[in-house]
Order: C-alpha cells, then structure tokens, then sequence
C-alpha cells in the first residue's frame, strides 16, 4: 500500500478541500463542535471531583499515597477497556459513558498537580499566616489557593489535552466527535479520509495544548516563572 | 435483565476454558509487541539523547518535537500512519515505538543532566576518558532516572497496544471490542483484567530489574 502514498495524500487534501465534509450534522464543523463539548463536559466532571479532594489532602498535607496510587493505575489502565467495560454494564454506551470514561481519566493529572501545588507552599509562608491570625479558610483561599494556582493549572491542562485525545476513541463504541471520520473511514477503507481524520484530531489536540499553555502562562504570575521546569505537569502521558 | 435473558456473568471460567487459544493468542501478541516495541524504542533513545546532550543546541527541538507528538492522539496517529504501513502489526509497533521513545529520550537526558558535576570532575580527575566516563559513571549515576523512564513507557504501551484495535492488532484490545460487540460481559472484563495485570507483571520486573541493576540504592535505604 506504501506505493499509493502520495494518492492517498491527495485523496485526502481532496476530502478536506470538499465543502460539504465541513458542513451539515455529520460535518467536521458540527463534530468538532461535538468534540469539544464532550471534552468540556469530562474535564468539568473530573475537576469538580479532584480539585476539591487535592484540595482538602493538601490542605491536610496527607493522602499522597492515594493520589499516587490513582495516577499508577489509571496509566495502566486501557480507555478502550473502561469504555468497553461501561458498555456491557447499565453505564452503556455514546457520549455519555465517553464523558464519564474521559472524567476518570482527567482525575489523576488534575489530583496530583493540586495536591503538590499545595504541598509546595513554603511553610514559613503558612507560618507567618497563621501568625498573622488567618483561620483555615482564609489560609486555604488567600495563601495556599493562589500559591498553588500555577501548578493546578498545569494539572488542568494536562487533564484537557489528554481528554481531548481521548474522546476520538469513541467512534469505536458508537459516540461522536471527530473520531467518527477516522472510523469511518477505516470502515469505508477510504484511506484519503483516514489521514484527513487523524490530522485534524491532531490539529485540534495541539491547538487546545496551546492554547491552554497561553491560559497557563496568564495565571501564572512572573515571579513564579523562575523555577518553570520543576513545575512541569506530573502526569502527562498520550492517551491510550 | 428479564427472566428470558441467558446469564451474563462478569466473570465466568466457561468462557476462560472455550477461548483459551484466542486469550493466549492475544496475551503473547501484547505481550511480544510491548517488548519489541519498548526495546526498540531504548535503542533508538540511547543514540538520540546522547547526541542531544552532546549538541546542546539539539536538546530544545528533541524535547520540544517530542512533547509535540505527546499531544497528537494515539488513534490519530495510528490514523495517520495507517494509509502507508498498512493495516496490521507494523503500523501499531511504529506507533508505539514513537511514543516510548519520548519518554526514554526526556528520561535519558534528564537523568544524565542530573549527573553530580562534583562526580563528573573527581572521575576527570582520576583519568576516565569520555567513554568510560559514560559507561561507569554517567550512566549508572543516571541509572533511577532511566529505569524510572523505561517503567513509564512499558505501562502506557502496555495499555497503548489496545488502540491497535482500529487497525485490526490491538492484543487484548481486539477481544474487548468483539467482547462489545457481541455484549459478552466476560470477554470485556477478562480482557481488560488481563491487560492489567500484564502492565502490574511488568512493572514488577522492571523494579526488580532496577535493583539487580543498582545494588548500591538498595544498600543507602537499609542503612
């Protein structure tokens, strides 16, 4: 098939330059459109749970053996078995267990960096607050919060770049998103359409990445930029 | 589930029994293609981050490249790749050569990076030349950091391989899908578990290996 290379590219600049591949409900504007909000929606669901809770463990300043544990076994747990596992049980399948399958999976990046970011808080800095007479509350959101807001928002957007590559795996149990074109045009065995597909979860994948670095850099403040490569995100890893 | 309904067992050694060969098919094909596909992977991360360390200039693009490519989803790429590999075992292995690589090469290079300089000047001192600088002192010195690296590429490809399943080599994956499809609860979750533990059985070996290979960690904790 190697020889058909280059017909394949233009099979798929072809696919691409077809106005009607772009509009209508099944076209690339209305799955992208898809795409994105069932990559909102998990990443909303995995942080309403794990900002709360590395919160709270930090807060504490225990619980890093959890934290770890659940970053361990989500690495090594497939998506394509959660999603097939959800599909057999009353979850089912579509878009909704690809939102939950996806939360789940937003959880560990998004745990992990807040409770660091909040482990990390100079301690002579909670000192001299409590000194000052601040309760647990106000230390949470005036010191410990906005201390560790840089490293939180690593974890988010770890958590949204690996949602977002996550969810095309839904074509595969019968969901939307831009999948959908790769699978059906593996489907269909026009290849043109699969490269066109796979590059266009690409280029949203990186375009989210950058997009969420520049949100990143803007809540961070320059003070904190000093120290930059020790902040990286824990747990990026590809989606799988 | 009505009264009508056969059962459908989470779990049920019936199904292990009737389809013993397809589960060890699949296992030995997950498992030889994570093997090939890691070793293959270090092979080419040695050379690539020891030419970046050696070029400095080199080492921004080589990190940044591979933090790119970390963001371009497995079912793209394997998208991507399949129109020219072909469908089958080729396309999946180059895939997850390409992942595992930029964990290695960023492990590699950090690990060397983190090399005490202090060391590194005792060793000039007493004489060791580049090469042996690098098989005795840099290398074992780096040696946490690169296992470290190697465990966290073996566990992802292991879990990598299932997205195979779109260009018909998935492993494990393949039986979670036809599990799906049929809405055969025991293959999904026999499958998936499988898949578990074959990353745990890894990253078991890969600890133990680490502390064959760095008998002097072992001795600074019990101490």
């Amino acid at each position: 098939m190697s020889g058909a290379g280059s017909h394949i590219i233009s099979d798929a600049i072809a696919w691409l330059n077809d106005p009607l591949n772009w509009t209508g409900p099944h076209g690339i504007g209305a799955l992208t459109v898809e795409h994105l909000g069932m990559s909102a929606g998990a990443v909303l669901l995995g942080a309403g749970f794990a900002l709360p809770l590395g919160l709270w463990l930090g807060h504490r300043r225990r619980g890093g053996q959890v934290t770890v544990l659940l970053s361990n076994v989500s690495r090594a747990m497939p998506t394509l078995a959660l999603l097939t596992l959800f599909a057999s049980s009353a979850i089912g399948f579509g878009n909704r267990a690809v939102v939950i399958a996806a939360a789940i999976f937003a959880v560990p990046p998004i745990l992990t960096n807040t409770f660091t970011g909040m482990l990390e808080v100079d301690a002579d800095v909670l000192d001299a607050a409590r000194g000052m007479g601040l309760g647990p509350w106000r230390m949470l959101w005036r010191v410990e919060v906005p201390l560790a807001l840089p490293v939180i928002a690593a974890g988010v957007r770890t958590a949204a770049v690996q949602v977002v590559a996550t969810v095309p795996l839904a074509a595969l149990v019968a969901g939307g998103g831009l999948g959908v074109i790769i699978n059906t045009g593996l489907a269909t065995q026009r290849y043109g359409q699969v490269l066109a597909g796979g590059v266009l979860v690409a280029v949203l994948s990186m375009s989210v990445e950058g997009i969420l670095a520049g949100a990143q850099r803007l809540v961070t403040p320059r003070f904190m930029t000093a120290g930059r490569t020790a902040r990286q995100p824990v747990a990026a890893l590809p989606a799988t | 589930m009505s009264a009508g309904q056969p059962p459908n067992p989470w779990l049920s050694w019936t199904y292990v029994e009737h389809n013993w060969g397809d589960i060890t098919t699949a296992l030995s094909r997950h498992t030889t293609l994570t093997i090939q596909a890691v070793l293959l992977a270090m092979a080419l991360a040695f050379p690539l981050a020891l030419l970046a360390r050696a070029r400095p200039r080199l080492a921004g693009p080589v990190l940044g490249l591979s933090g790119a490519l970390y963001t371009v989803p497995s079912l793209a790429l394997f998208a991507i790749l399949a129109p020219f590999t072909g469908i089958g075992r080729t396309t999946v292995l180059i895939g997850l050569v390409a992942y595992a690589l930029l964990v290695l090469v960023r492990n590699i290079l950090v690990g060397l990076q983190g090399v005490d300089p202090d060391v590194l000047d005792a060793a000039r001192g007493l004489g060791y030349g580049p090469t042996r600088m690098l098989l005795a002192v840099e290398l074992p010195n780096a040696l946490p950091t690169i296992v470290a690296g190697v465990r966290l590429a073996t566990v992802s490809t292991v879990a990598l391989v299932t997205v195979g399943v779109v260009v018909g080599y998935g492993g494990l994956g393949q039986l979670m899908f036809r599990g799906f499809r049929s809405g055969y609860r025991a293959e999904v979750m026999t499958s998936s578990l499988l898949c578990l533990a074959l990353a745990l059985v890894f990253d078991l070996a890969l600890v133990l290996l680490g502390r064959a290979l760095m008998p002097w960690a072992r001795r600074r904790v019990a101490a």
